[in-house]
């Protein structure tokens, strides 16, 4: 899939300038481990190779998304259920989310961490003062601070070469269609249809998509996926979740808070003989 | 072949799995803080100026003014402190100013730099004034303002801890910051007892009295909110500081309750209460690496 985006005039937030929200669809039902979607996303984003380490978890030495590792194939090695002598092999590259509530951007103190055009998440190197926050606010544990250079990195969403007409590196280097890039609303209708095929097939009996649906905890994903095991077997959270409404009764209690405090001094003072 | 059973796998796993698996390798959903140890101990420093800062307005109205002094200048020199601590963490310190480029209400950091910015202006121009002798009004109005920033400066932090991903520290967030707001009360009754026993000794042994009931309650009714999540607050690193932090914060009250006239012991009480509140920061950081590492917190956290 490779329907190239409009470029808009001007950078106003996607749904003022009318845009196209553009996100990934990996389909890890034909992942085939190949991680060529790690290699053309470090070569094309100059991300800093990672210290060679076997890990011993099957073929998986990235083990996580990081500031270094933008995308990471997940070897999941299981013993079937059903049949001993059986091992089922799932593969899945992850990725970052661009979450629709993207926590790493609402919790921004620099306002470095952005909503493109494209609506994806991405963050400006030449502002992030590196406080942190984004990565311990992040559900997914993607975004993380590069402890050389202190600043936060994660996926771009290849917004460099989004604004010129072409798609993401990974998307254009996998092999076997398993991450298509595209138009978030067709992704999805595409998703649905694949999910049916892959229900009906042997081993697809516990297919679903992750991330696909707006009413989830993030709003749903503009990176979103098809798995064929619980995510958490992925190493991805069950349910995700940032909501704007849990953070204004945070402030709630906390204004109780300081009240108690205020009147707990005023309480201490008054009463002195 | 290697069952994908995370770590807590036994040695002699049986050939077919009969628990489902609950990770990836064991490995780690949400991270760890990326932050250093000038965090936790701002959190301390942030929150006693902030209680500080209410105390000298406040004892400035009762007609105090001997102990609102000494609160103000402790508050000022921990609103000094505050930010280098906040900005030698940062990833690119130089960029500090950053913090001040918008306003981002979703942002509880944001909304503390700039709670923090204004705090340490009102209480420099406060202490300028008084120094300068300035008409009272003048030094009033800056130490008022600095009064009305100082609570949420103490209080602001908890929330920050709350909206984020951490499973323990998210599970809180209704609980924190009344934990958070009683140990700073006690820290600021603390330093009054520390600075000496003259006026308004009484005052702020009230404030570390009333200070630790609150924050050991907020606690308890946090920990008994949490469930499983309240897990790193009894083992590990988490648990061995926050054990620390209840036996000294109650030390801390029993012995400026029960000291009687002894300046001795109204000092030592005055640090333990002082002692226990950074304690308690450190307590609930690190509680905080321990929720993250295992991935099982957060599973259960999102099945229940």
């Amino acid at each position: 899939m490779s329907s190239a985006p409009r470029q808009p005039a001007v950078a106003l937030p996607l749904w003022q300038a009318g845009g196209t929200r553009m996100g990934f669809f990996t389909d890890s039902s034909v992942c085939i481990g190949c991680k060529a979607c790690e290699v053309a996303c470090k070569e094309w984003n100059g991300v800093p190779d990672l210290k060679p380490a076997w890990s011993g978890n099957s073929y998986d030495n990235t083990l996580r998304l990081g500031a270094d590792s933008w995308r990471h194939v997940a070897f999941v090695e299981r013993v079937r259920q059903d049949d001993a002598a059986g091992v089922r092999w799932l593969m899945s590259s992850d990725v970052c989310k661009h979450c629709t509530r993207a926590a790493c951007l609402e919790v921004c103190p620099t306002g470095a961490i952005f909503r493109s055009e494209f609506g994806t998440v991405v963050v400006q190197d030449d502002v992030c003062n590196g406080c942190g926050y984004c990565v311990v606010a992040c559900p997914f544990g993607v975004i993380e601070r590069r402890e050389d250079d202190g600043r936060a990195f994660k996926c771009t969403l290849c917004y460099d070469r989004l604004k010129v007409g072409e798609q993401p590196a990974c998307a254009k280097a996998c092999p076997t269609a398993s991450i298509q890039f595209g138009p978030v609303e067709e992704l999805r209708e595409a998703a649905r249809a694949r999910l049916e095929q892959v229900r009906g097939q042997p081993g697809g009996e516990e297919a679903r998509l992750y991330g696909a649906d707006e009413g989830d905890g993030v709003g749903g994903f503009g990176a979103f996926f098809l798995l064929l095991d619980r995510p958490e077997v992925y190493g991805l959270p069950p349910r995700p979740e940032y909501r704007r409404r849990d953070v204004v009764t945070m402030w709630g209690a906390a204004s109780v808070a300081a009240w108690l405090l205020v009147g707990g001094l005023a309480g201490a003072l008054r009463w002195r003989r | 072949m290697a069952a994908v059973e995370g770590r807590e796998e036994p040695a002699e796993r049986p050939l077919v799995p009969r628990e489902r698996p609950r990770s990836y390798y064991g490995l780690p959903i949400v991270r760890r803080p990326a932050w250093t140890w000038e965090v936790p101990l701002y959190f301390f420093t942030g929150g006693t100026a902030g209680a500080l800062a209410a105390v000298s307005i406040l004892a400035r109205w009762s007609g105090q003014h001997r102990m609102g002094r000494t609160a103000r200048r402790v508050a000022l020199a921990g609103a000094l402190v505050s930010p280098a601590l906040l900005i030698s963490d940062l990833g690119r310190p130089a960029r500090f100013l950053n913090m001040l480029r918008v306003l981002r209400p979703t942002s509880p950091m944001s909304i503390g730099s700039w709670t923090l910015a204004g705090f340490g202006t009102a209480l420099g121009m406060a202490e300028a004034a008084d120094l300068a002798g300035f008409p009272v009004a003048v030094t009033g109005t800056m130490e008022g303002a600095a009064g009305i920033l100082g609570p949420i400066l103490a209080n602001y932090t908890a929330v920050l801890l709350g909206d984020t991903a951490n499973p323990t520290w998210r599970g809180g967030r209704h609980f924190l910051p009344f934990v958070f707001s009683g140990s700073s009360l006690s820290a600021a009754g603390g330093v009054l007892c520390l600075a000496g026993p003259g006026e308004g000794g009484a005052a702020s042994r009230r404030m570390v009295v009333v200070g630790t009931a609150l924050e050991q309650a907020a606690f308890l009714a946090m920990e008994s909110q949490l469930g499983p999540l309240a897990e790193p607050y009894r083992t590990g690193t988490g648990g061995r500081l926050a054990r620390a932090h209840r036996r000294a914060s109650m030390a801390g009250a029993l012995l400026v309750l029960g000291g009687g006239r002894s300046p001795l012991l109204q000092r030592l009480g005055g640090a333990l209460a002082v002692g226990s509140s950074a304690l308690l920061r450190q307590a609930v950081y690190r509680a905080g690496f321990q929720a993250a590492d295992d991935p099982a917190y957060l599973v259960e956290s999102q099945e229940r």
